[in-house]
C-alpha cells in the first residue's frame, strides 16, 4: 500500500495550507505599506513616475530591476530616508496604516522607528555586540530589561547562538555574514512593523546570503519585508511578490509589474519583465 | 541547514508525487473489482476520478516548474524535480489505463463473464506491488530495487501471452466470444502497459541517484 509511504507530514501540510490560503485572502486586505501615484524628483530629474506598490502584512515583497531604474530610491521612500537629499521631492502618497507618512506634522524619526532598515554593506557601530543591539533601546528611551531585549533580538536574527558567549566583544570582529544578521537584530530591537532590506546580501557570500534569506522566511512570523535586489535569483528564491521596475524614455523609474513572485518568474504578463528575467533585455 | 524553505517545498512535490501513486493504486484495484463483480456504479466513479489523478498531475507540474523558475536547483535537487515531473506523468498514464479497464467493465457489465478470472487479477496484483515497490524504491533512493523491479515486468508480459492464447482458443471455439474476449484483451493489455510503465519510474529511479538515464528492462510489447 503506497499509504504507509506516506507520513504524518502529508495530513499536516494539508491542513498548514488551508491556514496559508485564508492568511493569503486575509492578506488581500492587510497592506501595511501602499504608495498611490508615486512621483519623486532629484531637483529636475524625475527619478520615479507614478508608483502604486501595496506592501503585504507577514510577507516578502521584493523590489527588482536592472541600475538606475530607482529601486533604492523608492524603498527608501517608504521609512522617508530620502528626507536628508536637499533636492529631494515627492508627490502622491505614501500610506503606513492609512496614513500618508509624508504629511506635514509626522516625525520622520518615529516612521524610521516603526519602519526599519538594513543596508546594503553591514554597518555595525565600533562597539560591542551588545551594545549595537542595545543601541536603538536606548535611544529610543526603553530602560531595565535591555538584557531580554538584546537577547530576544539576537535570536529573532539567528544569531545569538553564535554570539551568546561573546556579547561584550566588538562587532567589528564577527564575519560580514554576521555582522549582517547583527544590523539585523538592531533593527528587530527597536520592534518595528516594517523592514526594509536595500540589498541587504550584495556584500555577502552565498552561504551567508542564504543564512539570511532564511531567517527573511522566518521574521515574515511577525513582520513585512521589503527587500531591494539586484539579484533576480535572489527575488525568486525569497519573496511572496516582485515588483518589477524599469527606467523610462527620460530615465524615470517605473513600475511595470507587480505580482506573485511565482507568476512573475512562470508567467509574466509584461513582455519587458519576460525580457528581463530571461537576460535578454537590461 | 540552510534552505529550510527549499528543502520543504522539495519534500512537498514528492509527497504529492506518492499522493498521487495511492490514487493510481486504488484506481486499478477498484477497476479489477469493478470488472469482477460487474458493478456499474463502481466503474462509474473510477471514471469520474481520474479527473481527480489528472489535476493532480497538473499541479505538482505547476510546484516542479515553479521551483525550477524560483529555487535555481542544482545537482540531486533538480534531478529530483525533473525525476518527479517525468513520474507524475507516467502515474497519470497509468490512472488512465484504470479508467480504460473501467470503461470496458461498463461494456462487459450486462453479460455474463466469459470465464473465471485468475490471470487478469493476478497481472493487476503484480502491477500494482511493482508500483508499490517503485515507490519505496524512490522514497529510500534505492536504484539497486528499482532494477529488480523492472525484471518483474517479464512476469507480467508473461501472463499477458497466456491470457491472449486463451482468449483467442475461446473466439476460435465460439464466434459468440469475440466480443467479450476481445473485450478482456483489452484489460490485459491495459494491465501490460501499466507495469511497463513503472519500469519508466524504475529508470528515473536510477537516474535521480546515479545521475545517468538508463533504458532498463525492454518490454516485449
Amino acid at each position: 500500500m503506497i499509504e504507509q509511504l506516506l507520513t504524518d507530514v502529508v495530513r499536516e501540510r494539508q491542513m498548514s495550507q488551508t491556514i496559508e490560503r485564508q492568511a493569503a485572502a486575509a492578506d488581500a486586505l492587510d497592506r501595511v505599506i501602499e504608495t498611490r501615484g508615486l512621483n519623486v524628483w532629484y531637483g529636475d530629474f524625475q527619478a520615479l513616475r507614478d508608483i502604486n506598490l501595496g506592501v503585504a502584512a507577514r510577507r516578502i515583497s521584493a523590489i527588482i530591476g536592472p541600475s538606475g531604474c530607482g529601486k533604492s530610491t523608492l524603498i527608501r521612500c517608504l521609512n522617508r530616508m530620502n528626507d536628508l537629499i536637499p533636492s529631494f521631492r515627492a508627490e502622491g502618497e505614501v500610506l503606513f496604516e492609512e496614513q500618508n507618512i509624508y504629511e506635514r506634522g509626522i516625525d520622520p524619526v518615529e516612521v524610521r522607528r516603526r519602519i526599519g532598515m538594513v543596508f546594503q554593506k553591514p554597518n555595525p557601530f565600533p562597539k560591542s555586540i551588545y551594545e549595537n543591539v542595545a543601541f536603538g533601546a536606548r535611544v529610543n528611551g526603553y530602560v531595565g530589561r535591555l538584557n531580554e531585549i538584546v537577547e530576544r533580538a539576537l535570536r529573532q536574527a539567528a544569531l545569538w547562538d553564535e554570539v551568546k558567549d561573546k556579547l561584550h566583544k566588538n562587532a567589528l570582529t564577527l564575519s560580514g555574514g554576521q555582522q549582517q544578521r547583527l544590523c539585523i537584530a538592531r533593527a528587530l530591537a527597536i520592534e518595528p512593523e516594517v523592514i526594509l532590506m536595500d540589498e541587504p546580501c550584495s556584500a555577502l557570500d552565498p552561504v551567508a546570503t542564504l543564512k539570511i534569506e532564511d531567517l527573511m522566511r522566518e521574521l515574515t512570523e511577525r513582520y513585512a519585508i521589503v527587500i531591494v535586489t539586484h539579484n533576480m535569483q535572489q527575488a525568486a528564491r525569497v519573496a511572496d511578490f516582485s515588483a518589477v521596475m524599469m527606467m523610462a524614455e527620460d530615465r524615470a523609474g517605473e513600475m511595470i509589474e507587480y505580482g506573485p513572485t511565482r507568476e512573475v518568474f512562470t508567467n509574466p504578463k509584461e513582455k519587458r519583465t519576460e525580457d528581463y528575467i530571461t537576460g535578454r533585455f537590461g | 541547514m540552510t534552505r529550510t524553505a527549499f528543502e520543504r517545498q522539495l519534500s512537498e512535490i514528492q509527497e504529492d508525487m506518492l499522493v498521487m501513486a495511492g490514487m493510481v493504486e486504488s484506481a486499478i484495484e477498484r477497476s479489477i473489482e469493478a470488472l469482477k463483480s460487474r458493478d456499474v456504479e463502481l466503474a462509474r466513479q473510477i471514471i469520474a476520478d481520474d479527473i481527480k489523478i489528472n489535476r493532480k498531475r497538473y499541479e505538482t507540474e505547476e510546484k516542479c516548474l515553479e521551483l525550477i523558475a524560483t529555487q535555481q536547483p542544482l545537482a540531486s535537487d533538480l534531478r529530483t524535480i525533473v525525476a518527479v515531473l517525468h513520474i507524475t506523468v507516467d502515474l497519470e498514464r497509468m490512472g488512465d489505463h484504470a479508467e480504460g479497464i473501467a470503461k470496458i467493465a461498463l461494456m462487459m457489465a450486462d453479460e455474463p463473464p466469459l470465464k473465471p478470472y485468475i490471470d487478469i487479477p493476478r497481472m493487476a496484483q503484480i502491477a500494482i506491488e511493482m508500483m508499490v515497490d517503485v515507490m519505496e524504491a524512490f522514497k529510500h533512493r534505492d536504484p539497486a530495487s528499482a532494477r529488480a523491479i523492472c525484471n518483474r515486468d517479464d512476469e507480467v508480459d508473461a501472463l499477458y501471452d497466456q491470457v491472449y492464447g486463451e482468449l483467442v482458443t475461446y473466439m476460435i471455439q465460439d464466434p459468440r466470444n469475440i466480443e467479450r474476449a476481445t473485450h478482456l484483451t483489452w484489460v490485459a493489455h491495459n494491465l501490460e502497459r501499466i507495469a511497463d510503465r513503472v519500469t519508466n519510474i524504475c529508470e528515473r529511479v536510477v537516474y535521480l541517484v546515479e545521475g545517468r538515464i538508463e533504458e532498463l528492462n525492454v518490454s516485449k510489447y
